[in-house]
């Protein structure tokens, strides 16, 4: 099941671990430390941030590190442009048929 | 054409809401009748190459507007929108939500707010949406995506018909 990126980064604290990693990749453990919570709350956020690909798991020797996936926020980003230019199209049909409405109306 | 015309467009990504704002330059009057009359969103409400068709509009609180917007290749996603305020000429909310030809709806929807104002000839709207999910705004997309690549063209198709009228 895919994660709902929206969700995942409506929480402030999912949202402090993205800026914290998006500087340096960082292990479960350090993140707990870092926020001081428990490794259970910590893997939750990890396991919702992984899942809608914000963040990028990386073994190196016996730890885990976690990457920002900084691609994942531009697809979001490029996604929202073309949000915003389905709405410049309507708007610039409305400009011609307010111009329509305002000549009948004379 | 039209560049003097202020659109803003911003995401809250984390408090999940949209706000937009577009001046038109027309009365407050022409405005507010293009945005609650359906025979007139039926013009301009889905981006060129979809069109939008409303299959009834009562525009009052409780009231509802069931529409569908149909791609080029004819295919129909339906919405039903719930007026849940409306102020004249000044503001409206509404629940937006996708449905199934029979009017069922899939929840969650969204939330839109939308205010009028008027100052010397240009009327201004502010638009926000509130979003349960990205998903859902995901969805929303999914429906415009169909032959987006035409829009260029389908809109100067528009543009040199409306200015034959």
């Amino acid at each position: 099941m895919k994660q709902d990126i929206f969700q995942a980064i409506s929480d402030p604290t999912r949202r402090a671990i993205l800026a914290l990693i998006a500087t340096q990749a960082l292990t479960p453990n350090a993140m707990a430390h870092q926020f001081d919570m428990s490794r259970q709350a910590v893997s939750k956020h990890i396991k919702v941030l992984h899942e809608c690909e914000l963040i990028k798991p990386e073994q190196l020797g016996r730890e885990i590190y976690y990457h920002f996936n900084a691609r994942k926020m531009q697809e979001f980003d490029n996604w929202l442009a073309q949000f915003r230019k389905t709405w410049e199209t309507q708007f610039n049909q409305l400009d011609q048929v307010l111009l329509t409405m305002k000549k009948n109306k004379k | 054409m039209n560049n003097h015309l202020l659109f803003d467009f911003t995401v809250d990504k984390a408090a999940k809401t949209v706000f937009i704002t577009r001046e038109f330059d027309a009365e407050l009057d022409l405005v507010w009748d293009a945005f609650t009359k359906a025979e007139i969103l039926d013009q301009w409400g889905a981006p060129a190459p979809m069109r939008c068709q409303t299959k009834y509009m009562n525009f009052e609180v409780g009231g509802r507007r069931f529409y569908a917007m149909i791609g080029p290749d004819g295919q129909e996603r339906w919405s039903v929108q719930e007026f849940t305020s409306i102020t004249p000429k000044t503001n409206f909310k509404m629940y937006n939500a996708f449905a199934d030809k029979d009017q069922n709806r899939e929840l969650p929807g969204s939330e839109w707010d939308y205010n009028f104002s008027e100052q010397n000839g240009i009327t201004t709207v502010s638009i926000t949406i509130f979003n349960e999910s990205f998903e859902r705004m995901e969805k929303l997309l999914e429906g415009f995506r169909i032959g987006f690549t035409m829009t260029l063209t389908n809109l100067e198709n528009l543009l040199v018909t409306l200015s034959q009228k």
